[in-house]
């Protein structure tokens, strides 16, 4: 399923620069990401670099994917779950390009996944690195504007403000609304905001044997959930966590349990629900499954298929 | 205890001594040594520009003092002195046993968060962390402070200031400070505002039993509020005594201008 690269001519020079990033700023990067994965949670400055892509649409985990990469790696890039996306696609085609790897949409096969929104809904395992872009790593930022207290903040273990966000929700909806960005404890220390990925994810990176780095660009931090480490979603004792659940299944594939978009389908307000998921959708419809909507025009692979019918 | 004990004076709360600052050349405060008692209510007047912000910033930990002590009865260390604890002590110890009601309430407040949330987030940075039980805790203070707790989920922007200062007093006592600090607490209100938080303020101290610096440059506050004055001029502390005796029969040329410069209408 993977895309493999023809060899090149010059393939030993390439190993020299390759992947983009020059040798000294991936071995700088490779010591942040050891720091990173030695205290779980903890964000490490590191020396940014401007990438060909502006701040916003990947350049942490742009940079995070250049300094870990070789040659015998298969990379996935998703976009709210999606391969197809205009920014998975470019940036998979990128480093295709700089590093010569092959590429895949299969969760299973890939050795890197860097993602954008969304854990895949396939359960990572032991060898495979989740990359995450990350907006803004600090999660205490929006109640508190001053870098020096947030660090402050996280050196005495001072979290009690993160719950001032949490019972403004509470006051306000009567329920903890807060969706993307749901604040964790890794390893009961370190408050991390686990990048933009809707709280439904937020279980998936307790004790997951992958190893997940979170890179921002823009903000210059690196920081790392090591395989197998605890992490806990805040709640109230009396507000308790939760993830979102929907009463509709995947339109496509009639998936129950997986993340689903909600498609507008016309002006007459139909709409449908699909798996955010791309590549798991997918692999449900090739073994069988069926949804409500099966064989509908965005059913791509139903698509293709019609002519052949 | 012995016989006698009603007549020894408790041990101090908060015992300062030979507080000085100075801002390169330019002089805080110097040499300012007082102790203060639980239950006291100090005031701290002067003219603008005397040193009494410096102190107060000084004796609260915010500004790290040139030379001097500043001991405080700390709950966990016994009588110490602040700045000698390492930083994450004297935080928790700020966050556990003071409060500091600033003069601009915006300086105090969250202003992106609701009132409420603002009340109650004291009891999270203690680990309060059952939402029902912090919701009627703030609910309560709100009562206390007699502001209509339907508003209690309005920005704060949304409050007048005199109101504004109300939400400011309740986030600094819901957790049971045992020493509060004030700066000009009633600084930016009109007259009749003024009035009635410092009648408020007057009863909270009472029934709580808080010990409280309080700096203003109103007479009319220090009369009412406090039990002891300072009087500061030019970072030194010219005059202090009772509040009455002080106002009433100032010694010092400065106490004397600034006793008799007060309108009386």
């Amino acid at each position: 399923m993977s895309t493999p690269v023809p060899a090149r001519a010059n393939a030993p020079e390439r190993y020299y620069n390759y992947a983009y990033l020059d040798e000294q700023t991936k071995r700088m990067i490779r010591r942040s990401i050891l720091k990173a994965l030695a205290i779980p949670g903890y964000q490490v400055p590191f020396g940014s670099r401007e990438m060909p892509v502006p701040y916003g649409w990947g350049t942490g985990g742009i940079q995070l994917t250049a300094a870990i990469i070789g040659p015998d790696d298969v990379y996935k890039c998703i976009d709210q779950g999606a391969d197809d996306t205009t920014n998975a696609v470019s940036i998979r085609r990128f480093f295709a390009n700089v590093a010569d790897v092959a590429t895949t949409e299969d969760t299973g096969e890939a050795t890197i996944i860097q993602t954008r929104h969304r854990i895949p809904e396939k359960p990572l395992k032991e060898g495979q690195v989740l990359i995450y872009q990350v907006p803004q790593p600090e999660p205490l930022r929006g109640l508190e504007a001053r870098e020096t207290e947030t660090r402050a903040m996280h050196a005495y273990e001072e979290y009690g403000l993160q719950y001032v966000s949490l019972y403004e929700n509470v006051s306000t909806y009567g329920r903890i609304a807060a969706t993307a960005g749901y604040p964790v404890m890794v390893e009961e220390r370190y408050l991390m905001s686990p990048s933009p990925i809707p709280k439904f994810d937020n279980p998936k990176m307790a004790k997951n044997e992958a190893v997940m780095l979170f890179g921002a660009g823009r903000e210059k931090r690196i920081y790392a959930v090591p395989p197998f480490t605890r992490v806990r979603s805040l709640d109230f004792e009396d507000y308790p966590f939760e993830t979102q659940t929907w009463e509709e299944t995947c339109a496509l594939c009639g998936a129950k349990d997986s993340y689903l978009d909600e498609v507008i389908l016309d002006d007459a307000g139909d709409k449908m629900f699909v798996c955010s998921d791309s590549h798991h959708c997918a692999e449900r419809r090739a073994a069988g499954h069926v949804g409500p909507m099966a064989g509908h025009s965005l059913d791509q692979d139903a698509a293709l298929k019609e002519p052949a019918q | 205890m012995n016989a006698i004990s009603g007549r020894i004076a408790p041990a101090p709360l908060l015992s300062v001594e030979g507080l000085t600052k100075w801002y390169g050349h330019v002089l805080g405060c110097r040499d300012v040594a007082f102790d203060l008692r639980p239950g006291e209510v100090l005031g701290i007047v002067g003219e603008s520009g005397s040193g009494k912000t410096t102190l107060l910033n000084c004796i609260s930990g915010k500004l790290t003092p040139t030379a001097g002590e500043v001991r405080f009865d700390t709950r966990r260390f016994g009588l110490t002195d602040i700045y000698g604890l390492s930083e994450p002590d004297r935080r928790r110890m700020q966050r556990e046993e003071w409060g500091f009601v600033h003069q601009n309430p915006r300086d105090g407040l969250r202003m992106r968060v609701s009132g409420g949330a603002n009340v109650a987030e004291p009891l999270m940075n203690l680990g309060g962390r059952h939402y029902g039980d912090m919701r009627q805790a703030t609910i309560d203070w709100l009562d206390r402070v007699e502001l209509d707790t339907r508003r209690i989920d309005d920005k704060p922007r949304n409050f007048s200031g005199g109101m504004q200062q109300r939400i400011q007093v309740a986030r600094n006592l819901i957790h049971g400070p045992r020493l509060v600090f004030m700066d000009e607490p009633t600084g930016g209100l009109d007259v009749s505002v003024q009035a009635r938080l410092l009648d408020l303020l007057r009863e909270l101290v009472r029934d709580l039993g808080l010990a409280v610096i309080i700096v203003t440059h109103d007479m009319a506050v220090a009369r009412l509020m406090a039990d002891r004055l300072m009087v500061m001029k030019g970072g030194e502390v010219v005059e202090t005594g009772l509040t009455d005796q002080v106002l009433d029969d100032p010694q010092h040329p400065y106490t004397q201008l600034l006793v008799s410069s007060v309108l009386q209408i």
